[in-house]
């Protein structure tokens, strides 16, 4: 008992100590001082699991920490977990939404939504859902890219995985995908393999490229890896509005969906200077894209990336401060 | 030597109230184990009620009575219940059945309080494994019972220092037990359970595990500490030689039944059944009868001179000075003339020990 | 008593008909084999419940419901638990602004590095000794030249809160279970599905109803780190002498004396070693956090892991590594010092307290340091190693991909084509009812009636949760990684339970391999084999094979040494003496090891879902990151949980019946499931 006892003495001695210091201070820490608008606040950014997003979250941070003197606090979020946030408070921008109609059913000012959160218009950017493959095969077999022809090649992109007949990779699970269907409303000799997620499929590509092995995956723009290897789209039967209606029978190919930012009603009803900015942003797949590289492939934090871009474009972020 | 068939086992005293009474106490392992006592299923053998009811009657309709400061030995093979019995007499297990009384208080009914007020100042247990308290000293293993009575500190320790001292353990008050040989450990086990000073002391099995040499000084540790306290003690044992040698009286068990009840020298004399025969034929007898047992009722003839001894002393201690004599000895109890040992019956005994051992 | 009959015949029974008995199951599991193989190949196909990623049934529309109405629920258990996550919020917070997050408008936090530093080792002293002072130093030092001394210390602050709460209670449910058969019957299982339960089906609903960040990463942690403490402290309990309890007893103690001067001090070396397997699982956790947004080093696993960038992931990871060796030996030497800490004299005593004062003093100076300085609070940049380490890392899997995947990708396809797949096709591809009787007579031949209810019960579950096809694939995944564990468990195994230098040289590496977060190796395993099975059994072998490889050396060397004398006497090669005396011998071992391996492997099912393992796995992370697809994840995380029961039962029942060393093996299992090395090999 009495070596519990000490330790509790100890314990308290220590925090003690630890609160009397602090309390003191001295040495070269100084207290910051806002920088401007004292009225922006904090701002909490979701940041969604690929690396596009994260470009476009830390631009818009990087504006509204340094040139509107907020604090972004970014959290690492899935999408429905990002969505959810908005209602507890947690989360005030998603900067970069993929349609998700049901989410929006759910916290929209709607029948049977809550109303936590809004869009606040989209963001430039144009997601391009498809399945590609890699530059080197439409080099050598350029009819590749009409998917007419898929059945042709069936051959080449035969797994272990598919038995005997081609692989479709699929990718990250949080994307929409109709690929099982549409495999079999177009009568292609293919089956849907799930890779998991966007790193499996990234490797896989890069690996295909590299090696010159066929490799027919499920991709999207903006995606910093289409810099880095330029992936073939391929021509799926052309999109019509509501062609995809029922999933089960869709046989085109996917929407090219506008993205949008998310904002918390709360936040968009502050006044924040920042509201504003996420308000006003809006740039390219091709800059997003630059961003991104430069966090994926150089490695580079992401506010510096930001800051980078920031720098090389004022036009662009004062248009987008209104100034 | 057998047909002395006469002799009714002493009783506890009659005005004096027994320190403990066991009363057709039954203890019945099994489901529905208390469904079996007063069936016919409870005088099967026990394979056979294992076999029928699944249960198992380690005690089984025992009943004893054990005088204040008598020494009261239980005696049996392993799996004949003694274990059981003792722990049930302050219901570590619980009795299936009968009655339990310690000192006038009856133990099976006593309400859980009770129990603990008896277990902390009326009865203490020593155990064949010890069972220390390995992280605490000798001191304080000691201690323990009046720890959780609630003495003070300083008071239980002063009063286990004590303690520790009487039972020779003096200088190893600070050590833990695993620093201690076996029979030091017992020793702290006695001075646990004399730390509260208690009117009753059960052993269960104490020695048991300890080397030979080492057993012997234990087995005196106790006669020695017996004789100083006077305690009334339970002492299981499977150890017949262990028995003899302490117990006033010997309760001998087989699967959890009663064989036999008696004092040492009855037992040896006149065994109850073959079982306890067998047991005792390794006996030297001479150590352990008395004159009682070998004497014949005294004749007009016998010479009325010689040697006088009581009916209880013990025929190895009588022999070399009756065998010198060129008298027979008379046996006197109490100024009366009970019987005669000629040097034949003392003979008889030892020379046929004599023989067994060659 | 009456045992001692039934115990000599078992005895006889193994010594005599044993053999004959294990023929004979030997024979009819081949012939079950055999038979099924005949069924498959006219029924092959047919009736296989397969069902696309994309499809939901009625059952996963219930459990869809299921979700939401316990998200909806107003009950006094969620008021509890959110209390509880409020409570653990405020605290984590509390430290979190101590130690970590700046508060406006100070820019550093309240304490640095230096302090934090001397603050840690001040504890470590006072609970462990001076030696884990030495580790814990070095190892805060790491973290800051790592250049993740900030994530480190919130993952250090985030485990402690879930490690102390899972405690908290965790300890009182296992003193109640070590006292209570009918309360151990209750929680046991509930344990179990804590335990198997892939923690990405909780994630979601845990994040709806607790909302994202630290505290629901904590309670996420706790969840999964709790059921050590439970049955580590209801095993300690019962561990405690009866001879004592009894003992002391006959003293007249009432119960609260009993487990606090009795069972609790005796019980308490083994209830640190829980401690130390507690913190261990809290640990695991670290990264799976990272998806509610939870502080600490998962996050940068997490990030290099989405970018591609195994170097940043490897240094985070390697950080993880560090923590938990720093974690586990000072625990491992708190419970050595709580036994000798009590035995030291007043002289030793003494000294102690004039170091503890003097650390004190040092602490608070280099606590107001830390505070006040920017160089004692933020660590310093020049001391950075993890660059250079984190482009090396990038140089090694850039080599990986450009000089061996082509091969690696080969030895994939070969393995994939000839074992994997026509494994998997007998299993998934038979009628769900042949499939289902095979499996049934298999548990019934290897662990009899108990083990046969155990298959029947949980296949009927699976049946039920419209996710036949898919269990049946991870399944066969499962069982094959496993077979490939045993082979490397009995060859380094019985390498390391030959010799000491091997073991010792070994050994640390099986460390470093158990506590590396899997999402980090999943990165090279993925340049050098593509998206696939074949990945996901690789990265499951990775993580289970070194609990495989530990036991199986155990064993071995716990082969008593004059039986190997006695053999070698005899005249044994060392083959013979391998195959004929060690390896049957430490059968206990080799049981005990497949069945951790089974479940080590069974919990890495989802990370397989993400690199291509496709089946259940999948069917989870589908779930989490589609809410319309929870109510299916859930159904698949209830499936894992079956097969998981079902593999565990099967193993655990014809260990029973195998040998007579393997009951101690298969019921130290129950208290040591999973993380428990220590208690298993001592058994």
């Amino acid at each position: 008992m009495r070596v519990t006892r000490s330790r509790a003495v100890l314990a308290v001695v220590a925090v003690s100590s630890v609160l009397a210091v602090s309390a003191c201070g001295g040495g070269d820490i100084k207290n910051e001082t806002a920088a401007g608008g004292e009225d922006c606040g904090t701002i909490n950014m979701a940041i969604n699991p690929w690396v596009g997003y994260e470009a476009s979250a830390h631009v818009v941070g990087y504006i509204a920490e340094s040139k509107l003197g907020c604090t972004v606090d970014y959290k690492d979020l899935d999408e429905q977990v990002s969505w959810q946030g908005f209602a507890e408070d947690e989360v005030d921008v998603v900067i970069e939404n993929w349609g998700h109609p049901e989410l929006q059913k759910k916290y929209f000012k709607s029948p049977g939504g809550d109303g936590s959160a809004m869009s606040a218009g989209p963001n430039g950017n144009e997601g391009i859902i498809g399945w590609y493959v890699p530059p080197w095969m439409v080099e050598k077999y350029p009819d590749i890219l009409d998917w007419k022809n898929l059945n042709k090649y069936a051959d080449l992109f035969k797994t272990p995985e598919s038995g005997d007949k081609g692989t479709l990779f699929d990718g990250d699970p949080g994307f929409v995908t109709n690929d099982e269907a549409l495999v079999k409303n177009l009568d292609l000799n293919y089956k849907v393999v799930f890779a998991g997620s966007e790193n499996a499929l990234i490797e896989g590509f890069r690996n295909a490229e590299e090696n010159k092995t066929p490799m027919l995956g499920y991709f999207y723009a903006p995606q910093w890896f289409l810099s880095e290897v330029p992936l073939e789209k391929v021509e799926l039967p052309k999109y019509t509005e509501g062609c995809d209606a029922d999933p089960e029978k869709v046989a085109c190919d996917y929407p090219v969906y506008t993205l949008d930012k998310i904002v918390a009603t709360d936040f968009a009803e502050s006044g924040s200077p920042g509201y504003d900015l996420v308000k006003n942003f809006q740039w390219t797949n091709d800059d997003q894209n630059e961003v991104a590289k430069m966090i994926a492939e150089d490695q580079m934090d992401p506010d510096d990336a930001a800051q980078k871009w920031v720098e090389e474009n004022p036009d662009k972020v004062n248009a987008w401060l209104g100034q | 030597m057998t047909d002395t068939a006469t002799v009714t086992p002493p009783q506890a005293n009659a005005e004096q109230p027994a320190a403990l009474a066991v009363d057709r106490l039954w203890k019945v392992f099994g489901p529905k184990a208390d469904k079996i006592i007063g069936s016919p299923d409870a005088d099967l053998p026990r394979h056979e009620m294992l076999k029928e009811t699944g249960c198992v009657a380690a005690v089984k309709d025992i009943s004893f009575e054990v005088a204040a400061g008598e020494v009261f030995v239980v005696m049996g093979l392993s799996g004949s219940g003694k274990s059981t019995l003792v722990r049930c007499l302050t219901r570590l297990i619980e009795p299936t059945a009968g009655t339990v009384t310690i000192n006038g208080t009856d133990v099976v009914g006593a309400s859980e309080s009770t129990l603990r007020d008896l277990r902390r100042n009326h009865v203490a247990m020593v155990f064949q494994h010890f069972g220390l308290l390995p992280h605490r000293q000798v001191i304080d293993n000691v201690a323990y019972g009046l720890e959780i009575r609630g003495v003070g500190k300083a008071e239980r320790r002063k009063r286990a220092a004590e303690i520790v001292d009487l039972v020779g353990l003096e200088g190893n008050e600070h050590s833990y037990p695993d620093q201690l040989s076996g029979g030091m450990q017992q020793r702290v086990g006695l001075a646990r359970a004399l730390a509260g000073d208690p009117a009753l002391l059960l052993f269960d099995e104490p020695f048991s595990a300890l080397d030979p040499l080492i057993r012997r000084d234990m087995q005196n540790e106790v006669i020695r500490l017996q004789e100083d306290l006077q305690k009334t003690m339970v002492f299981i044992t499977h150890d017949l030689q262990e028995a003899l040698k302490l117990g006033d009286r010997i309760l001998i068990m087989r699967d959890g039944e009663v064989v036999q009840i008696g004092t040492p020298a009855e037992v040896v004399a006149s065994p109850a059944d073959d079982y306890v025969r067998d047991f005792v034929s390794d006996v030297p007898r001479s150590h352990v009868l008395t004159l009682r047992y070998v004497m014949r009722d005294p004749r007009p003839d016998d010479s009325s001179e010689g040697l006088v001894m009581s009916s209880d002393t013990i025929v190895r201690q009588a022999a070399r000075a009756a065998l010198a004599s060129d008298h027979v000895v008379r046996v006197v109890d109490d100024g009366k003339l009970v019987g005669i040992v000629d040097d034949d019956a003392i003979l008889r005994i030892v020379v046929a020990e004599e023989s067994v051992r060659a | 008593m009456s045992s001692v009959a039934t115990r000599s015949a078992r005895t006889l029974d193994t010594g005599l008909v044993a053999t004959l008995r294990s023929r004979w199951r030997l024979v009819s599991l081949l012939a079950v084999i055999v038979i099924w193989v005949l069924v498959w190949t006219f029924t092959r196909g047919d009736s296989t419940l397969a069902i696309q990623a994309s499809d939901r049934t009625d059952i996963h529309g219930w459990f869809l419901r299921l979700t939401t109405s316990i998200e909806e629920a107003n009950n006094v258990v969620t008021a509890a638990l959110a209390a509880l996550a409020d409570a653990m919020d405020a605290t984590l917070l509390f430290f979190q602004h101590l130690f970590t997050v700046p508060e406006f408008p100070r820019p550093l936090p309240q304490v640095g590095w230096l302090g934090a530093l001397a603050l840690a080792s001040l504890a470590t002293y006072a609970v462990a000794g001076w030696r884990p002072v030495l580790i814990v130093a070095a190892s805060f030092l790491l973290f800051g030249m790592l250049g993740y001394y900030p994530d480190a210390m919130d993952l250090l602050i985030v485990t402690s809160v879930a490690v102390a709460v899972a405690l908290l209670l965790g300890i009182p449910i296992g003193i109640w279970m070590g006292h209570s058969k009918v309360v151990s019957a209750i929680v046991t299982p509930i344990l179990d599905v804590m335990q198997t339960m892939p923690s990405f089906v909780y994630l979601l609903p845990f994040s709806i109803l607790f909302g994202i960040g630290p505290a629901v990463a904590a309670l996420v942690t706790l969840v999964y780190a709790m059921p050590p403490a439970v049955r580590v402290t209801a095993y300690a309990i019962r561990a405690v002498s009866s001879t004592t309890i009894e003992a002391t007893d006959s003293l007249g103690q009432s119960r609260w004396q009993r487990l606090r001067n009795v069972e609790l001090p005796m019980a308490k070396r083994t209830i640190i070693v829980g401690v130390n397997q507690t913190t261990m699982a809290a640990l695991s956790m670290a990264t799976i956090a990272a998806y509610v947004d939870g502080p600490g080093l998962g996050q940068p696993v997490l990030e290099g892991l989405r970018r591609g960038q195994l170097g940043k992931a490897f240094v985070a990871g390697l950080a993880i590594v560090i923590m938990a060796i720093m974690l586990d030996r000072t625990t491992t030497a708190a419970s050595i010092r709580a036994e000798t800490a009590a035995r030291s004299g007043r002289d030793r005593g003494r000294q102690r307290w004039v170091v503890l004062g003097v650390g004190a003093a040092v602490a608070a100076v280099a606590v107001y340091l830390s505070n006040g300085y920017s160089w004692a609070n933020e660590f310093p940049a020049g001391l950075d190693i993890g660059t250079w380490i984190q482009l090396r890392v990038d140089d090694f899997s850039g080599w990986l991909r450009a000089d061996f995947s082509s091969v690696t990708t080969s030895i994939q396809e070969r393995f994939t084509l000839s074992f994997l797949n026509p494994v998997q096709d007998l299993i998934a591809g038979s009628p769900w009812f042949v499939a289902g009787a095979a499996i049934c007579a298999i548990a019934w031949i290897a662990g009899g009636n108990r083990a046969l209810g155990a298959a029947v019960i949980c296949l009927t579950g699976l049946y039920f949760l419209d996710l036949w096809n898919n269990a049946m694939i991870t399944l066969t995944a499962v069982l094959v990684a496993t077979v490939v564990v045993m082979l490397l468990g009995i060859v380094v195994g019985v390498w390391m339970g030959r010799s000491k230098n091997v073991d010792r040289a070994v050994r640390p590496f099986l460390d470093a391999a158990q506590t590396l977060p899997p999402f980090v190796y999943l990165i090279p395993v993925l340049v050098l084999f593509g998206a696939n099975r074949f990945t996901a059994m690789v990265a499951g072998v990775i993580y289970a094979a070194p609990v495989a490889i530990k036991l199986i050396a155990d064993g071995v060397r716990g082969v008593s040494a004059t039986t190997v004398e006695a053999a070698e006497a005899a005249g044994t090669s060392r083959l013979q003496m391998i195959w004929k005396v060690q390896l049957p011998m430490a059968r206990g071992a080799l049981l005990l090891a497949a069945n951790q391996g089974l479940l080590y492997v069974l919990s890495m099912v989802v990370i397989g879902g993400m690199v291509g393992a496709g089946a259940l796995g999948f069917d989870i992370v589908y779930g989490f990151r589609q809410s319309e697809f929870a109510g299916k994840g859930l159904a698949a995380g209830v499936s894992i949980v079956l097969i998981g029961i079902m593999l565990d039962r099967i193993t655990t029942y014809s260990a029973r019946r195998s040998s007579s060393a393997a009951p101690a093996g298969a019921r130290a299992k129950n208290t040591t499931r999973k993380r428990f090395p220590l208690l298993s090999s001592s058994s």
